[in-house]
């Protein structure tokens, strides 16, 4: 047997131009990631972004038609066994075995990562233990909770202790509490050494756990910063307002970007304009202004930014699946006004 | 473990793994697996159960005065072409189950393993000799029921079934195949059988081969379930160790050198 150490590259994933078509699909047209060894790294789109095909790419469960990504410096194409000693992979859909109970499945995996019988029994306690699974190891997977299935699904990632953890959208149909408790446990395998490459249709949920985030849309990297540099760019909270009269929406829309110095944008069939913020206290100038100019306001919030927002202020149409809807209302709407 | 993990987790050792230790060792951790879901739905062994039971008893009654005069002598002739027929028939399953076993989410778990890429395939052919076991002896222990008295004794019963259970194995790769390409579990039943029925029914397993016209004689004394029926025949009834285990375990060979390297292909390009 031999053994050499693996590169100790800084990085725990660099993929350069990655590109998978899937019939007339580009899924993925060309995406750059750079994740730092021990940092968790959010990757945030909304469906069908390609977010799935990246990681199935980066996890050698898929071969990419173009480009090039390495796992620690090994690469994902030339040395998929070796890279796969790498690697944890949490799918979007449970990949444990439905008719088997929990102990059974992780007691299969760690075998088959080459632990022995008694080792394997243990590995399967200790993990059960940690995720709070312990009671229901016996019992057959059918009758487990979503949130169980996921806990399970994690535990199995971590038999072989891997130090780049693949989590494709791994809060996504829980309820808020075993949302939080997922969070915890991510936060506590990053303590312990691990690097965590994570998905999320959820812009809090990248906001709360990750370092750095890389918005995807339509297969393409769209924008990357830290948490903070996104939130810069779209505003740290966001404003909503509606017009009484439909009329005043143009004087209102042009009110607002004066005095916020911001774009906005309007939903006319409503009279509901929204704007980023950066402040939520520019409010109060901003209701001077509008009654300066006479506008009668129906109804006025400052909420946070939604990941339509982010997507609008970073590409300038809503996310793929609602832009030509969005579009073609506004242009009927615009049509009947003139 | 041989791991280690420094604190960014970037210098762990890779170990160079893999060969043919460590397929076996997959493969059965994998069989492992499958005998836990045969445990856990044991409804799925009616077929092996009931299928010897069933065809056992109609070929013996229904053939056997019009092809060996009456049922007691028939049944040397028909017990080991029932016993081919009925458990390379199991095999089909095997591809089925594969199917249906690769749309699940677990799937994709084994392909991110390091793990040898033909132990999820083999593992689940080994579990399903299984399978042919309980077919194998069901149909032994119907034709004894029946009168059958095989003149070889035990032991060279206990060869045949062997030889007849290593043979299904081979011959489900090629269903392993199928279940690897195709798109969903009732095709590869459908083109199973269609590869199946012409193999065991033109071949030497119901009739004496010298009342077919010539041309299907040379396809039945070429076709292996001809020589795997010739090779159990001689086993049991006549305890003898003959040629025709030797070509039975050839092709059963050819079959495996063939199908399992291209049904492992077929099954990495799939995703």
């Amino acid at each position: 047997m031999k053994s050499n150490p693996a590169s100790t590259s800084e990085w725990a994933v660099e993929a350069r131009g990655l590109v998978k078509q899937f019939g007339d699909n580009r899924a993925v047209d060309g995406v750059d990631l750079k994740v730092r060894a021990g940092s968790i790294y959010g990757v945030l789109g909304p469906n069908g972004a390609g977010k799935t095909t990246t990681i199935r790419m980066l996890a050698t469960l898929l071969r990419p038609d173009a480009g090039e990504a390495r796992i620690f410096g090994v690469d994902v194409m030339q040395k998929p066994q070796q890279v796969r000693q790498l690697i944890g992979v949490t799918g979007q859909y449970a990949s444990v075995d439905e008719s088997l109970s929990a102990t059974e499945n992780l007691v299969i995996f760690s075998r088959l990562l080459g632990l022995g019988r008694a080792e394997s029994r243990q590995k399967a306690a200790e993990l059960l233990e940690e995720f709070g699974l312990t009671e229901a190891a016996k019992r057959p997977l059918k009758n487990f909770s979503g949130g169980m299935r996921r806990r399970l699904d994690l535990a199995a990632s971590l038999i072989s202790q891997p130090p780049l953890i693949f989590l494709d959208e791994p809060t996504t149909g829980l309820d808020p509490r075993t949302r939080a408790q997922m969070w915890d446990t991510i936060r506590r395998l990053v303590k312990s050494g691990s690097t965590v490459l994570l998905t999320t249709q959820y812009l809090d949920e990248a906001d709360q756990l990750a370092d750095r985030i890389a918005v995807i849309d339509r297969g393409r990297v769209v924008a990357e910063g830290t948490g903070d540099e996104l939130k810069a760019s779209v505003g740290s909270s966001s404003l909503h307002l509606r017009v009484t009269d439909p009329g005043q929406i143009a004087t209102a829309r042009e009110t607002v970007e004066r005095v916020l110095q911001t774009r906005s944008s309007a939903t006319a069939e409503a009279g509901r304009i929204t704007a980023p913020m950066a402040e939520a206290g520019q409010v109060t100038d901003l209701l001077i202004a509008l009654r300066g100019a006479g506008v009668d306001l129906a109804e006025i919030s400052v909420q946070k930014p939604t990941l339509d927002e982010v997507f609008l202020t970073i590409t300038g149409s809503g996310p793929a699946a609602t832009a030509p809807d969005a579009s073609s209302a506004n242009e009927r709407m615009e049509a009947r006004n003139a | 473990m041989k791991t280690e993990i420094a604190p960014a987790g970037a210098s762990r050792r890779i170990v160079q793994r893999g060969g043919i230790v460590q397929a076996f060792r997959n493969s059965l951790t994998m069989a492992y697996r499958g005998l836990l879901k045969i445990k856990r739905t044991p409804e799925q062994l009616f077929d092996v159960t009931l299928q010897p039971i069933l065809f056992t008893l109609m070929f013996t009654y229904i053939f056997g005065g019009a092809i060996s005069g009456d049922v007691a002598s028939y049944l040397p002739v028909i017990i080991p072409g029932i016993l081919v027929q009925t458990v390379i028939g199991t095999s089909i399953v095997t591809g089925v189950q594969l199917r249906e076993d690769m749309d699940k989410g677990v799937f994709d778990r084994f392909k991110s393993l390091p793990i040898a890429r033909i132990a999820p395939l083999a593992g689940s052919l080994l579990a399903d000799t299984v399978r042919y076991t309980i077919a194998t002896v069901l149909t032994f222990v119907m034709g004894y029921l029946m009168g059958y008295r095989p003149e070889g004794g035990l032991g060279y019963v206990a060869i045949a079934a062997v030889l007849v259970i290593v043979c299904s194995w081979a011959v489900s790769w090629i269903f392993a195949f199928f279940g690897v390409i195709a798109r969903s579990a009732s095709s590869v039943q459908g083109i199973s059988m269609i590869v199946l029925f012409p193999l065991t029914f033109l071949s030497n397993a119901f009739v004496p081969v010298e009342t077919m016209p010539d041309w299907l004689q040379w396809f039945v004394k070429f076709n292996p379930v001809s020589h795997l029926v010739s090779a159990v025949r001689d086993l049991a009834n006549e305890g003898t160790l003959g040629a025709e285990v030797g070509w039975s375990l050839l092709a059963a060979a050819a079959i495996v050198a063939i199908f399992a390297p291209l049904t492992v292909k077929a099954y990495m390009r799939r995703t």
